[in-house]
């Protein structure tokens, strides 16, 4: 039980015209070691609700438990939460500001208020870890390419060593490999270091391969909260909100409507080739 | 915090103010400019808060969001205030050192701060009741005349709404960077001066970055869509005066008048 969030509300502009609800009873729990997609269209809430888990913003109403501890409890160290639980922004390459690589991943250890070596020795563990290797070290960070500003931007927060890792659409404005390596970044740091991630995304296709639990935002509401072969089900309903299934659910329901019986749970493209083949061998 | 600036923005409400024709709004802060720096008898100042008080109902913009705008100046606000208080000649009150309240002081400070809280309060007024493209599309009609003088109007006023349609973005990029930095644990809000100035620093980098990003982006847009300058441009929504725009120079006039009275009294 790493993160609990009970009852959240959060308003914009109140008491102005451009009052409204971001999020509106929000309750989840999230486990240690958990690898969860947080899914919704622009505006659905899920970067408000991210930036609740870090307490950059303060809940209206309702209450946020980091280790069984209230974060809005009187002399809660924020600094320190925000340390454990990492917080990736979109397009996080735009924060970057230092002359060179290392030592703009150097600004959040030295935040936490960390010894000279430690500092540098979480730099370095940082950038080996998203695959940046001594030679970038001295570059600046508006010489690189988007995939690498990208890998230096997401170094800077686990340089940190968080606990927790959200990454708030971490593949917006990569191209397909782009994409791939970063998703697979986020995979090995889950796997290898057993950090809890959670993944906020708007593409289904994106999470579906990687993440063992959804959870799905709509209009600043919770609607689904499941593995994602129980999310997919409700296809119909996601198309509602905007949100749509992995394209191989569609044909799953295409050939099952034609009664082929074919498993509905199927989600990748793999599994689908190896169902239907295996289907195909039994009537052969 | 940074949401609080109501300076440049608009404030979408169906009002008598926001109907009215941006000339006529830009001419009537300009006349309610002149009268604040030309009051220096208590009754007007009670003439100009009342014609801010009206216009402001008028407007149906929440007094509360109007003050919230005020915050931005209460720095600019103290230092005058302090200087007045303390250094003008005159009957002394008491000394502390070489600082001397007086009361002529205290009598120029009173005004002043009331005349900087109105002038604020007009302006913002503006903004917020019309949009900037009308805003500068009332610029753009009201400064024509000064095209024969080789005076580019047009471009002016096109960097003025642009810079005017910046705010916000800026504004909310500052806001975004800023949580970005505190996401790795930035500390914007403690410290001494120079530790505050040094904190700034990973903001104002990547803002600047981005707002140059953005101008060469805009630039490229408008390029791409053939702008040229003011040069035979014509206008989707040409400025009509309506009849509420006489009566409302009507209005301007008698408070002109007014205020120019008092001063002869």
């Amino acid at each position: 039980m790493a993160i609990e969030v009970r009852h959240l509300d959060h308003k914009y502009g109140e008491g102005t015209i451009f009052e409204q609800y971001a999020l509106k009873d929000v309750s989840l729990t999230i486990a240690d070691g958990e690898f969860i997609g947080l899914i919704g269209h622009t505006g659905s809430g899920k970067s408000t609700l991210t930036q609740h888990l870090n307490g950059l913003l303060k809940a209206t109403a309702g209450d946020i438990l980091y280790n069984g501890e209230s974060i809005y409890k009187e002399g809660y160290s924020m600094k320190e939460l925000r340390g454990r639980v990492g917080l990736v922004f979109q397009y996080p390459e735009h924060q970057l500001f230092e002359t060179d690589v290392f030592t703009d991943v150097c600004f959040g250890p030295k935040n936490l208020g960390l010894c000279e070596e430690e500092i540098k020795r979480r730099a370095a563990e940082a950038l080996a870890m998203v695959g940046l290797d001594e030679s970038f070290y001295k570059q600046s960070p508006f010489e690189l390419s988007g995939g690498q500003k990208r890998r230096a931007a997401i170094a800077g927060v686990l340089a940190m060593k968080p606990e927790v890792l959200i990454l708030d659409e971490p593949t917006a404005g990569l191209d397909p490999r782009g994409r791939d390596d970063i998703l697979g970044l986020v995979a090995t740091l889950h796997e290898e270091q057993g950090m809890t991630v959670i993944l906020v995304s708007h593409s289904m296709e994106d999470v579906a391969r990687y993440v063992s639990r959804l959870i799905v935002m709509n209009h600043g509401e919770k609607v689904f909260d499941g593995t994602p072969r129980e999310v997919f089900r409700h296809y119909k309903q996601l198309e509602k909100m905007g949100l749509a299934a992995p394209q191989i659910t569609y044909v799953v329901h295409a050939l099952r409507e034609r009664g082929i019986a074919i498993d509905e749970d199927i989600m990748t493209v793999e599994e689908a080739r190896d169902a239907i083949l295996a289907l195909w061998r039994k009537n052969a | 915090m940074l949401r609080d600036i109501t300076l440049g923005q608009y404030y979408p409400v169906d009002s008598v103010l926001h109907r009215l024709d941006p000339r006529t709004k830009l001419f009537g802060t300009l006349v309610y400019i002149v009268t604040l720096f030309i009051a220096d008898h208590v009754l007007a100042y009670v003439a100009a808060a009342i014609f801010l008080t009206a216009a402001i109902r008028l407007s149906r913009v929440p007094v509360k969001f109007m003050v919230r705008g005020l915050k931005a100046v209460v720095f600019l606000l103290l230092i005058s205030v302090s200087f007045n208080l303390f250094l003008t000649p005159g009957r002394p009150i008491f000394t502390i050192g070489f600082l001397k309240m007086t009361w002529e002081g205290v009598e120029i400070a009173a005004f002043m701060s009331v005349r900087l809280v109105f002038l604020v309060m007009g302006s913002t007024l503006l903004t917020l009741t019309t949009t900037p493209n009308q805003l500068t599309d009332g610029l753009e009609r009201s400064l024509g005349f000064l095209k024969r003088v080789g005076v580019p109007v047009h471009e002016v006023s096109m960097m003025m709404s642009i810079a005017l349609r910046f705010i916000p973005i800026l504004v909310e990029e500052t806001d975004k960077i800023m949580k970005a930095q505190m996401a790795r644990g930035a500390d914007f809000e403690s410290g001494n001066l120079i530790q505050r100035a040094k904190a700034m620093v990973p903001l104002l980098v990547p803002l600047f970055i981005s707002a140059f990003r953005r101008a060469t982006d805009l630039a490229m847009a408008m390029e791409a869509r053939c702008y040229r300058g003011g040069e035979g441009r014509t206008k989707m929504k040409p400025l009509h005066y309506e009849r509420r725009d006489r009566m409302t120079y009507l209005v301007y006039l008698l408070y002109f008048a007014l205020c120019v009275a008092i001063k002869f009294i």
